[in-house]
């Protein structure tokens, strides 16, 4: 019950944190965009994932007692930092990270991919940030894409003998981008209607890169920091992963 | 060191932000989901419709702020030390993870 409770806290404060962001600047598919059949597909594909998580969640936290705090304090950290404009002075816009690369490599891409769906949910229905009918959309890009993408990107630095500052960097850095491509791909499926698919996604994933270019190599040296942070604070949070790792 | 460092990097990054306000002066700083998304959907005869719920209604968002913050700050503060238990004497290194 008080487990329970430390990731409710989180999330509402979060919440609370998170409704201080005025208009939202996001890769988020606004409600209404995507086609009713569109919709359908990525909430079917997105929800396998949210099962296996929430299973991940049950299974690990009766062997690990500490880790619903950490997916909570990560929960709070996509939240907030997935609802952050952030001005990209060379393009004149603003975006946000996604977190979703930073939280894979801490807490594990199933667990993300859960933390990535509250936040999400919390999101469209308080901040008109997505919406509710695109959700499987947003979930599928920045929950389940940017998550694997950031830890499989993690995991194979590391085998190739890359430093964890670099591995770190790179997993914040990719996942960012594939999360945007994701997006990009996603709106092309729904909007190319007689024209090329391939034409439509290409012209929304150059749209985004003046903006997602700065911003993924801002990503990336945020994700670095904080493994750093967790790393120097808190070492049994990630020996977690590695024992799940080998495991 | 560290520290002026990181401060450092914090100020280039707003005197970046400033300058860059008189570099690109017809820039609006419009978000990505109106500059790409919307506009492409737009485009397409798919515009965004109105969110399910609208928060930009008088003062719903301040009061939906006030109610998250006395909910979290309350579980938050019960929970405070199963969140940030008191640190370990762990020996454990993680140069390897």
């Amino acid at each position: 019950m008080k487990k329970r409770s430390g990731i409710g806290a989180i999330v509402l404060l979060a919440s609370m944190l998170g409704l201080t962001s005025d208009t939202a600047h996001a890769m988020h598919i606004a409600e209404g965009i995507l086609p009713p059949q569109w919709a359908a597909l990525w909430f079917a594909l997105a929800i396998p994932f949210v099962a296996w998580g929430l299973r991940e969640l049950r299974v690990r936290s009766k062997e690990e007692p500490q880790l619903k705090a950490m997916v909570g304090l990560v929960g709070a950290a996509v939240f907030l930092i997935s609802c952050m404009p952030i001005p990209v002075p060379t393009a004149g816009t603003c975006s946000h990270p996604c977190a979703t690369g930073m939280a894979a490599i801490l807490i594990g891409p199933a667990l993300t991919v859960v933390v990535a769906s509250i936040a999400l949910v919390l999101q469209a229905l308080f901040l008109a940030h997505g919406g509710l009918t695109t959700l499987g959309a947003d979930i599928l890009s920045m929950g389940v894409m940017g998550a694997f993408t950031g830890y499989g990107i993690f995991v194979l630095a590391r085998r190739l003998g890359a430093s964890w500052v670099v591995a770190a960097f790179m997993a914040g850095l990719l996942s960012d981008w594939v999360v945007y491509a994701g997006t990009s791909f996603f709106l092309a499926t729904a909007l190319h209607g007689d024209g090329s698919l391939e034409t439509m996604f290409l012209s929304i994933l150059i749209a985004f890169v003046p903006t997602q270019v700065p911003l993924g190599i801002l990503e990336g040296v945020m994700c670095a920091g904080a493994y750093r942070f967790v790393q120097t604070r808190r070492p049994e949070f990630l020996m977690m992963l590695t024992k799940e790792r080998e495991a | 060191m560290r520290k002026s460092l990181l401060v450092g990097l914090a100020l280039l990054v707003l005197a970046g932000i400033l300058v860059s306000r008189s570099l690109v002066p017809e820039a609006e700083w419009a978000g990505v989901d109106e500059s790409v998304v919307e506009k492409f959907a737009t485009e397409a005869g798919r515009p965004p419709s109105k969110p399910w719920i609208n928060t930009e209604q008088g003062d719903l968002l301040l009061f939906l702020f006030l109610v998250a913050g006395a909910l979290g700050g309350f579980v938050a503060g019960y929970q405070f030390r199963h969140l940030f238990p008191p640190k370990s004497n762990s020996q454990s290194d993680p140069s390897h993870v």
